[in-house]
C-alpha cells in the first residue's frame, strides 16, 4: 500500500475534485473492498457449510423429538436413517446416494429437477427434484417416525422445514421450520415452539389419503368440527398462514410424498420394515462399496 | 493529543452518547434488545465495525474526492459489515440466524455513517479509531442497559439463565410480556435518556419556543377581536 502511494505520488498530489482522480481512488477503493469481501466470503465458507449441516441435523433432531443435551448433534443424528426416495413411485432408490444427497440443490440442477405445471404448484416453489430425502426414526426393526422436508411460499420468502409423521404415516408428531424470511413477530410466528405445538395429533389426511390439514382462522378447540385437520392460523398472518396449508397440501399430495405415504400406509408398519431392511442393507453395502 | 484521545474514547459513553444525545441507531437498538446475548453480539459488531470504517477513512481522508465522498463511506461501511457477517456465520452461527437482517443492517446504521462524515473524515486515524470505539461502546452502554432489563422481565432470564423462576414452572413471577415486543426498548431508552439528562441537566435542550403570559405578550394588534 504504501509503495503504491509512493510510486502514485504525482498522483496523489492532484486535486481531490480532479476527474480522473475521482475516478482513480473510486475503481482502487472498489477493487480492495471485493478483494477483502471475496476473501473472507471464500475463507469462512468450509466453516459456513458445517454449521449449516449440523443445524439442519439438529432441526430433523428436534423435529422427531430427540434430545439429549450430553451429547453431540453428530451422535445423536446415527439414530436416524437417511433415505432418499423416488417421487413419483415413492420407492427407496439407490440412484444417489443417500448421505451427500442435497434436495434443495436438486431443485435447481437441471439433471434432477422437475418443473411443476401451474395447476400442480400449489406451494409456489416452480419446480422440485425427483428424488427425496426422507428420514427415518427406527424403533427396534419398525419405523417409529418419518421425517419428510417441506418447502413453500409464505408472504416475501420460502420458508423451508421438516415435518415429522407417526409410523401410520397419517398423524402429525411435529414440525419445525429452519429457514424463512417471513415478518417478525406475525408470519414469524411459524417459528414459535407453542404454535408449532399445536400440530402434534393431528391428522394430515383422511383415510383416503386425500391431504386435508389446514390452517383456519380463530381458535381450533377439540370440539371444533373436524378439529383433527385444522389448524390455529396465525394471527395477522393469513398469507404465511395460506402459504403453510399450501406447503401441507402439496408435499402430503400425490405429485410430492402421497406415494410414497401411501405406500407406508398400506403396508403398514411390518411390510414397510421388511422393505427398509432391504433397502437399508443395500445402503450399507453401497457405502461400503 | 493525549487528552484529545481520551475524549474521542470516553466522550460518547455519558456526556455524548450516539443514542441517548445524539438519537441515532435506535432501529438496531429496538430490535436485538430482547435478550442479552444477542444485545452483546451486536454490540461487539458495531464497534467493530464503527472503529475499522473510521480508521479506514480517516487513512484516506485526504484523497477523497468531496463528490463521490458519501459513495466511498459506503463501500467500506459496506464491505465490513460483510466481513463481520460471514465471521458470525461461520463462528456464531445460532447468533447470526437471531440477528439475521440485522447485522445487514449496519450498513444504515446512522451512528457508523455519522462518525465516518463527522469525525474521520477531519481526525487522524489513531484518534478516528478510539472515536469509533467510544461511539461503539456508548451504543453498547444502552444496548446492554436495554437487553438486561427486556430479558430480565420478559422472560426472567440473563443470557439464557433462568434468575426469576416462572410460575408455569412452578416460581412466583410473572413474565412481563410487553418486554418482549419492541415498543418496550423505547420506554426503556426514553427513562435512561431522563435518568443522564437529570445526571446532566446542560443535556437538556432548549425548548424551541416558550410560552408565555398573554398578559404580559406585546400586543399584536388584532390578536384579542374576537
Amino acid at each position: 500500500m504504501k509503495n503504491l502511494i509512493k510510486k502514485q505520488g504525482g498522483f496523489l498530489h492532484l486535486p481531490n475534485d480532479n476527474i480522473v482522480k475521482t475516478i482513480v481512488v473510486a475503481t482502487l477503493l472498489c477493487l480492495l473492498c471485493s478483494v477483502i469481501v471475496s476473501g473472507a466470503a471464500t475463507l469462512l465458507k468450509p466453516k459456513q457449510v458445517a454449521n449449516k449441516l449440523i443445524d439442519k441435523k439438529s432441526n430433523i433432531l428436534s423435529v422427531a423429538g430427540i434430545s439429549d443435551p450430553s451429547k453431540s448433534v453428530d451422535e445423536l443424528f446415527q439414530q436416524i436413517e437417511t433415505q432418499v426416495i423416488d417421487v413419483a413411485t415413492g420407492e427407496f432408490t439407490q440412484a444417489v446416494d443417500a448421505d451427500t444427497f442435497d434436495q434443495r440443490k436438486a431443485a435447481n440442477d437441471s439433471a434432477y429437477r422437475v418443473d411443476l405445471s401451474r395447476d400442480a404448484d400449489i406451494a409456489s416453489i416452480g419446480g422440485m427434484s425427483r428424488y427425496a430425502n426422507v428420514y427415518l426414526l427406527r424403533d427396534g426393526e419398525s419405523i417409529s417416525k418419518i421425517i419428510l422436508p417441506i418447502k413453500g411460499y409464505g408472504l416475501w420468502s420460502t420458508m423451508y422445514g421438516f415435518i415429522a409423521l407417526e409410523s401410520d404415516a397419517t398423524t402429525v408428531s411435529g414440525i419445525t421450520f429452519y429457514e424463512h424470511g417471513e415478518t417478525p413477530g406475525l408470519g414469524g410466528e411459524i417459528d414459535n415452539k407453542k404454535w408449532q405445538a399445536m400440530w402434534s395429533g393431528k391428522k394430515i389426511a383422511d383415510s383416503s389419503g386425500e391431504p386435508k390439514l389446514r390452517l383456519i382462522k380463530g381458535a381450533v378447540t377439540p370440539s371444533t368440527p373436524d378439529s383433527e385437520y385444522k389448524i390455529d392460523g396465525l394471527a395477522g398472518a393469513t398469507l404465511t398462514s395460506n402459504g403453510v396449508s399450501n406447503l401441507i397440501k402439496f408435499w402430503m399430495g400425490e405429485d410430492a410424498f402421497g406415494p410414497y405415504l401411501n405406500r407406508v400406509r398400506e403396508n403398514g408398519g411390518r411390510a414397510s420394515s421388511a422393505i427398509n431392511s432391504k433397502t437399508a442393507s443395500n445402503s450399507k453395502t453401497a457405502g461400503q462399496g | 493529543m493525549a487528552s484529545e484521545a481520551k475524549k474521542a474514547l470516553f466522550e460518547p459513553l455519558v456526556s455524548n452518547n450516539p443514542i441517548a444525545l445524539q438519537i441515532l441507531g435506535i432501529c438496531s437498538a429496538l430490535a436485538v434488545t430482547s435478550q442479552l446475548s444477542t444485545s452483546l453480539i451486536m454490540c461487539l459488531a458495531l464497534t467493530s465495525v464503527t472503529a475499522f470504517s473510521n480508521l479506514s477513512i480517516s487513512l484516506i481522508r485526504n484523497h477523497v474526492p468531496s463528490s463521490i465522498r458519501i459513495i466511498v463511506q459506503m463501500t467500506i461501511i459496506a464491505s465490513l459489515v460483510i466481513v463481520v457477517d460471514q465471521i458470525l456465520k461461520a463462528y456464531a452461527y445460532e447468533v447470526s440466524k437471531t440477528l439475521a437482517v440485522f447485522v445487514g443492517l449496519i450498513i444504515t446504521n446512522c451512528i457508523v455513517m455519522g462518525r465516518a462524515e463527522a469525525y474521520a473524515m477531519k481526525n487522524g486515524p489513531w484518534n478516528s479509531f478510539l472515536d469509533g470505539i467510544g461511539n461503539g461502546l456508548g451504543y453498547s452502554l444502552i444496548l446492554i442497559i436495554v437487553g438486561t432489563v427486556r430479558e430480565l422481565f420478559g422472560s426472567g432470564s440473563l443470557l439464557g439463565y433462568q434468575i426469576l423462576p416462572h410460575v408455569a414452572d412452578g416460581g412466583w413471577y410473572v413474565p412481563n410480556g410487553l418486554m418482549l415486543m419492541s415498543p418496550s426498548a423505547f420506554i426503556i431508552i426514553g427513562l435512561t435518556i431522563w435518568a443522564i439528562r437529570s445526571y446532566k441537566p446542560e443535556q437538556v435542550e432548549k425548548p424551541d419556543f416558550e410560552m408565555q403570559n398573554a398578559h404580559n405578550a406585546p400586543a399584536h394588534g388584532t390578536g384579542g377581536s374576537h
